[in-house]
């Protein structure tokens, strides 16, 4: 009753003494020892794991009481892995132990926001007009759009109901579709493996309408063009548990226990079994002390690394001693037996294209696509053979393509590696070398342009005459320089000679000791060797991020290849970054896309869209010419960067949305009011120049993006390459870009788009963001929309490291006013279908598409490309120009069709990377088990109301989740390659996991074919499994791992076969250098951005916990070397600045860092402690202030097998490495809290 | 009005403060148990901690002793053993001694607080109050060693004793035979039955909870019975 009064005991006091005194029992209260025990009780335990980009998918425990999320644990009940491999268990990490702390944190978004000026506009607007009439009054008035859209970023939100602001944001897309066309609304989330379900919810609403979905994984920089081009896959790796199968593990600039932190100990556990490692990394990362060896590469020289050890393992592997291994694989399984043309080109000899059956009288007997089918000799018979598993093969015809070693009437063949046997003569070949290229911060060295090299060739007997050919794997060895004993120049007699690519020459770009590089390399393919290929190489997107990324890549891809690691157990590429693979990918794909209701979806390369859209196309430094090849083949090249990307677009090669100047909706009525198809009359429109592409008038108002959404995503306080741009032109508001566009600059302007000597600013008419947070991004928007947490919603999760499908679950329901991103999504596509028949009825709406990987129609032009707008053939949609298609859309019936599953799944079926299946049953299924719908559009179609509902369509549909399904698609696959491959999923035939099941424990998925490893009880997941153990060609034009890209465009900028590029020179210090001095010393280092160890990617760089942890605010690591030039000590305010823009953050200074750099972890938010910069005047800046998206042609290149578009799979990538900035510190610490200029002490605008 | 004032002063307030001091810390213990603790700094910086906080707390307790013995002990009982004027003597003295132990911890304590950023940023309002309190009124408290050395025949001592006396019998003497007494004094005794009355209000509350009978405690073994069950 009283804890006072209870103890009043004094007549009833009780001491029993017992052990002879020395022990004593008392009756004293124990009421406090309640408090430990309340301190750890708690209600119920829900599994669920953080829909964040840090490829963890952890399990963990929710802790709910009293109806509140306390704390969260890692659940330790994972399936079993094999015998004798370690436990997955334990998974998570600090980070993630802190979540539970955003739920109820004062940086919660509690209620819808928007700002002020916006509601009061629409407001009064509403009240006397109808929903688009009123959005319309306020966006055709620029006085009244320039009152809010001017504001972005300065404050002035307020709280609003949803049904008022869904209202909105529905008016806001049917007026813009009316106006301007439904690929104006744009919609950017990333990694849809992080939480599948919400994904889909905003890409099924924007997909209904016709709006445009854009891509992350190539904007992020983490999409690794070299794995497209080399084997036709966007990214396929081993999981984490494979590292324990590794004999020798090369830790390539990733930092395994700071950024893969749950898969840690596999690596540990690795070394504990005895696998050596090393590391190779600038600065002294926490990998490095795992390391028996740490290799400090100079920064971005990481190719000529690469290049040296394959010099190495060439010589002494394939050259000095072979290694049957090793021979056997690179001929079954890499292009280099194939054929390359040689031609003359300015007195030299220069490696031209691919030989193809169809250069030879007759084609090889071959009447199928006999352009696509490269060629070899047959070491048996002596003859030229086209092999089987060729592209050529994989369309039109059936059974044939596969890696058996036979040709294609079944003859067996043994292919012919090296032509010195059976050679004419040696010749000497040229090969470009970049080498020697000068920039200002990396070492160069003297040797020519041309490197000639000689080859043994051979000629051979075409339909056109004599033609002088080699193999790749001739042209392979000569360009490392390998000395084979052809005599002739540059090559390597010995390592120590100073000749590309020798230890000798690397050791003076790359900082690293040649014996090192030597002994690194021996020991690397000696493990292989005696392992059959159980080396592995983990390697994370730092060296991705350059913007001669693909040369990195390639390099390591090559030593790989060299050694028969890709496709071991044990062994292979590893890329790790963001959380791309969305495991039960084929599944998802309907519900996110809307493919039940309508194909195809408008999908936009977000690099090349943000580039045009941001207008950072207007301030490029880059050109073309520097970056081409001195043997680059006669042709055009003199372009901008943006030439090349309008090229691509029109041609059919990459996405560029809005496509047509034209809204799209009326383009149909177009064509039948001309009589025609639609297909007709948009290539002879787009001839005769009455239909143009927008991107060829970026800043016209018509090109413009009009509405945005923003969700799962921190898009301008993190991924945003070129922030600086993005606040100027597409928000339009206070900026801090410093830098002039090329008008003032004078420099040359691009041909292929019209100039506009002002740039407009302020292009979007509403940006809408969906987060949990206030974020950077939040704070920009027009709304913002409270979202369930991680642990307020159903969902599915994914990962790369671990073969399991792992939910999110709803531990509580969202709190405040929140909702889950599909019931945000579901209210707005409800508003919109209320306010749609204002403007809007069905439509049909013409869209406008690349040519696509994994289409029958990728292959387009097989030979060097021609340009229909240049008159150099004829516009054909699906050939040299986008594919034409016409959806309808139902706009009135956006909300029904949300909500249920379309007829197209019925119809027409599901598929993925080629394969085609029909999927009745599966709906049949689907019906049974979520309901149908009873009236209206959709009466009778499988309901998708609930998230669950929604999870239960991607976990039916997808063959990794549905053994019937997986069977299903082995066995559509074995049609194609001839072979059965059912086996593989026949003993999980009869399961089904269901979205409970996953909540009961994460589920190992089922071996499918949209994957290249298996899900087995005998081997751990390994990209490139199946094609090594299955014969299962990889997606190239080749079938085998591609190594020489012959393609014209990869010919003219040099990247024909690996070479060593040093970084380009963005000329980005010179604008700003001295421009405002304040006293302090300026020095200028290398800006990196890797990731964090107090945050993972856009999020928890606001979380107190984790803040506390670290320095509570943005930092920049630099060495003390620096530091002491620039006068600079630990902890001080510094400044990091160039053209782009600038930023603020306090100084770490560090023995870890390498000379030269300057470190900034990604996305610290700016919204926490961030003072004012002294250059721009704006507050401090995020590590994206700094940067400016470059592009690169060769990323642009489509139609042509391996490289041609698919989202998120090949495209431009938002390279941002070679930037430099000017450091110096900040004289005084301003942090501005003051009103904006035009605003009161209140934040209201002045009257 | 003085008159008025010094009843208010030393008759009615005594019985505000004992009252707020009594019941005060009877409700928060009832009520506010997690609160019930001495709130120790020392897990977050030991310095000047180990000498400023054993000299304050020999220093305090000995002088409460030495108030309470002195203040409350009828004189009828203290002139069997000791006459008025050698109780001051020893009383100045051995107050003095401990007055000046407790006068350097204490500094020492405030200085802490106040001036060691980590100390003062995780300190509550009431921290600082008492800790400043406590400091005024033992500098207080020292000042008034010169006066008694003024009056030796100990009449104040006895002054103040009666009426220390007269409050906790309930039977409050003349708050007049206060008047005449040196501001110091008077200052003092306010001061210290405002210490009374904010004690439920301020970490003091620990004092009622010293461990004590740990010094008598027998055995090493302590054996706690389950809850009676259902005994009332």
């Amino acid at each position: 009753m009283s804890h006072f009064i209870d103890r009043l005991t004094f007549f009833k006091k009780m001491r029993e003494p017992f052990a002879k005194g020395h022990g004593v029992t008392t009756n004293e209260p124990r009421d406090w020892e309640d408090g430990y025990r309340h301190r750890w009780q708690h209600d119920k335990v829900v599994r669920s794991t953080h829909g964040a980009n840090c490829t963890g998918s952890c399990s963990w425990k929710i802790y709910v009481k009293g109806g509140i999320v306390t704390w969260e644990t890692q659940q330790t009940d994972y399936p079993r892995t094999r015998p004798d491999l370690p436990n997955h268990e334990p998974r998570g990490c600090s980070r993630g132990a802190s979540y539970s702390w955003y739920l109820y944190s004062g940086n919660r978004v509690k209620y819808p926001l928007v700002r002020s000026r916006l509601i009061k506009l629409w407001r009064e607007a509403r009240a006397t007009m109808t929903s688009v009439a009123a959005w319309a009054s306020i966006v055709e008035n620029p006085e009244k759009r320039a009152s809010y859209t001017k504001k972005r970023g300065h404050g002035g939100f307020v709280r609003a109901e949803w049904d008022e602001i869904n209202e909105l944001i529905a008016a806001a897309n049917a007026y813009t579709a009316k106006t301007f066309g439904p690929d104006r609304i744009f919609g950017f989330s990333p990694i849809p493996a992080m939480s599948m379900v919400s994904y889909a919810a905003g890409s099924r609403y924007l997909s209904l309408i016709g709006g445009v979905c854009m891509s992350f994984y190539d904007w992020y920089c983490d999409l690794p063009p070299a794995s497209p081009q080399t084997w036709g896959e966007q990214t396929d790796v081993p999981e984490s548990a494979d590292w324990y199968n590794a004999g020798f593990l090369i830790l390539w600039g990733s930092n395994v226990p700071q950024t893969r932190t749950p898969d840690a100990h596999f690596y540990t556990e690795a070394r504990y079994r005895g696998a050596k490692s090393a590391v190779i990394c600038p600065d002294y990362s926490e990998a490095s002390k795992f390391g028996d060896i740490w290799l400090p590469v100079k920064q971005g020289t990481d190719a000529a690394l690469a290049m040296a050890m394959g010099h190495v393992i060439l010589t002494e592997y394939h050259v000095k001693r072979t290694v049957p291994y090793f021979q056997d694989y690179v001929r079954r399984y890499t292009d280099m037996p194939m054929l390359v043309r040689l031609v003359q080109q300015d007195g030299r000899l220069v490696p031209d294209r691919f030989l193809r059956a169809s250069d030879f009288a007759g084609a090889l007997g071959e009447t199928n696509n006999p352009d696509w089918k490269t060629v070899a000799f047959d070491e048996a018979s002596g003859e030229l053979v086209a092999p089987r598993g060729t592209s050529g093969f994989r369309w039109g015809e059936g059974g044939k393509w596969n890696l058996e070693e036979k040709d294609s009437s079944g003859r067996e063949t043994k292919l012919r590696l090296s032509l010195d046997a059976i050679k004419d003569r040696y010749a000497e070949v040229a090969f470009p070398y970049f080498g020697n290229i000068e920039t200002p911060h990396f070492t160069h060295s003297n040797h020519a342009s041309v490197l000639g090299r000689n080859v043994p060739v051979k000629t051979v007997k075409t339909a056109s005459g004599d033609v002088l050919v080699a193999s790749v794997h001739d042209l392979f060895l000569a360009n490392y320089g390998v000395d084979r004993g052809f005599g002739g120049a540059n090559t390597g007699k010995s390592f120590d000679e100073d000749v590309p690519y020798t230890p000798a020459w690397a050791e003076k770009i790359t900082g690293v000791s040649r014996d090192k590089i030597i002994q690194v390399a021996r020991e690397f393919a000696t493990n292989a060797e005696k392992t059959n290929g159980r080396s592995m190489i983990i390697i994370g997107a730092a060296m991705n991020h350059w913007y001669h990324a693909d040369m990195n890549y390639r390099g390591v891809i090559n030593m790989l290849v060299m050694c028969g690691c890709v496709g071991q157990s044990g062994g292979g590429w590893s890329h790790y970054v963001g959380q791309e693979k969305l495991r039960p990918q084929a599944g998802w794909a309907p519900l996110a896309f809307a493919l039940d209701w309508g194909r195809p979806p408008r999908q936009q390369n977000s690099t090349s869209a943000f580039y045009v859209h941001t207008d950072q196309w207007r301030y490029e430094t880059l050109s073309a010419d520097e970056i081409l090849s001195p043997t680059a083949p006669p042709g055009p090249w003199d372009g901008a960067i943006i030439d090349y990307n309008v090229r691509a677009v029109r041609m059919g090669w990459l996405p560029g949305y809005p496509t047509l100047s034209e809204n799209p909706l009326n383009i149909a009525k177009r064509a039948a009011d001309a009589g025609q198809e639609v297909k007709d009359y948009v290539q002879a429109a787009v001839k005769r120049g009455e239909l143009s592409f927008a991107w060829e008038k970026p800043d016209d108002p018509k090109s413009w993006p009009r509405n945005m959404f923003v969700w799962r995503s921190n898009l301008l306080g993190s991924s945003g390459k070129g922030h600086e741009y993005f606040l100027k032109h597409l928000l339009g508001t206070s900026h801090g870009v410093l830098g002039k566009d090329l008008g003032p600059e004078g420099r040359k302007k691009p041909k292929e788009v019209a100039w506009q000597a002002e740039a407009p600013q302020g292009k979007l008419d509403l940006l809408v963001t969906l987060d949990f947070r206030m974020s950077t991004t939040c704070v920009y928007s027009d709304i913002v929309l409270p979202t369930a947490t991680w642990y307020e919603k159903n969902d599915l999760n994914t990962s790369d490291m671990h073969p399991f499908i792992h939910p999110l679950t709803s531990a509580v329901d969202p709190v405040w006013g929140a909702r889950s991103d599909w019931e945000i999504y579901k209210g707005i596509a409800r508003a919109f279908s209320k306010v749609a028949p204002e403007v809007l009825g069905v439509e049909k709406d013409v869209v406008l598409t690349p040519i696509k990987h994994d289409t029958a129609m990728e292959v387009a032009q097989p030979f060097d490309p021609k340009d229909w707008k240049r008159g150099e053939c004829e516009p054909v949609a699906g050939k040299t120009m986008p594919v034409v298609s016409v959806v309808e859309r139902d706009y009135p019936h956006v909300y029904e069709r949300f909500t249920a599953l379309g007829p197209l799944m019925d119809s027409v079926g599901n598929g993925i990377k080629g394969l085609a299946w029909k999927t009745g049953h599966e709906v049949q299924h689907l019906k049974e088990l979520n309901g149908v719908h009873g009236e209206g559009a959709n009466k009778g179609l499988a309901r998708i109301v609930s998230d669950v509902d929604a999870a239960e369509v991607i976990l039916m549909m997808a063959p990794e989740t549905n053994g019937e399904v997986a069977v299903r698609a082995w066995q559509t696959l074995s049609k194609t390659t001839g072979r059965a491959h059912d086996h593989l999923a026949l003993p999980k035939e009869d399961e089904k996991i269901r979205f409970r099941d996953v909540v009961a424990q994460p589920r190992k998925i089922i071996s499918a074919p949209t994957w290249s490893g298996l899900e087995s009880e005998k081997v751990c997941y390994n990209a490139g499994y199946t094609n090594v153990h299955e014969l299962i060609p990889w997606r190239t034009l080749t079938g085998r791992q591609q190594l020489y890209q012959d393609h014209l465009w990869m010919r003219a900028f040099g990247e024909a076969l690996c070479v060593y590029r040093p970084p380009v020179d963005l000329k980005t210090i010179k604008p700003v250098s001295g421009l405002k001095p304040n006293g302090e010393k300026e020095i200028v280092l290398n800006f990196i951005t890797p990731h964090q160890k107090w945050g993972i990617h856009s999020t928890y760089t606001d979380n107190l916990l984790m803040l506390t942890l670290s320095r509570g605010g943005p930092i920049v690591w630099l060495s003390e070397a620096d530091a002491k030039k620039a006068g600079i000590a630990d902890n001080d305010w510094v400044e990091a600045y160039n053209s782009n823009g600038a930023l603020v953050a306090r100084a770490v200074v560090s023995q870890r860092m390498k000379d030269g750099t300057l470190f900034m972890y990604h996305a610290q938010e700016k919204i926490v402690n961030v003072p004012g910069s002294e250059m721009t005047g704006q507050r401090g800046g995020i590590h994206n202030s700094v940067t400016r998206a470059v592009l690169k042609p060769t990323h642009m290149i489509g139609g042509y097998v391996q490289l041609a578009y698919d989202f998120n799979y090949y495209g431009t990538i938002g390279t941002n490495r070679d930037e430099f900035v000017i450091v110096r510190k900040l004289k005084k610490v301003d942090w501005l809290e003051r009103p904006h200029p035009g605003n009161n002490a209140k934040g209201r605008a002045r009257p | 009005m003085k008159d008025m004032i010094f009843h208010i002063l030393f008759v009615w307030y005594p019985y505000v403060c004992i009252s707020a001091f009594v019941f005060g810390s009877l409700i928060r213990f009832d009520r506010e148990q997690y609160t019930w603790k001495a709130h120790s700094s020392q897990l977050l910086r030991k310095r000047q901690l180990k000498w400023g906080s054993n000299l304050f707390h020999f220093g305090i307790l000995f002088l409460f002793l030495g108030h309470t013995v002195g203040l409350l002990t009828p004189t009828s009982v203290y002139t069997l053993v000791i006459s008025p004027e050698d109780k001051q003597f020893v009383a100045m003295a051995a107050g003095g001694v401990a007055g000046i132990a407790c006068f350097i911890g204490l500094t020492l304590l405030l200085h802490r607080r106040l001036f060691d950023a980590r100390i003062r940023q995780t300190s509550t309002y009431m921290d600082l109050a008492i800790l400043t309190i406590l400091w005024v009124q033992l500098v207080l408290g020292l000042a008034t060693l010169p006066y008694s050395w003024g009056h030796e025949d100990a009449h104040v001592m006895l002054t103040l004793s009666h009426w220390a006396q007269g409050i906790v019998t309930v039977q409050p003497v003349d708050a007049g035979t206060l008047q005449g007494l040196d501001w110091p004094y008077l200052v003092h005794l306010v001061l210290g039955m405002t210490i009374f009355l904010i004690f439920p209000f301020s970490r003091l509350v620990h004092i009622w909870s010293a461990p004590v009978w740990y010094l008598g405690r027998k055995g090493y073994q302590v054996v706690r019975t389950r809850k009676p069950q259902a005994a009332e």
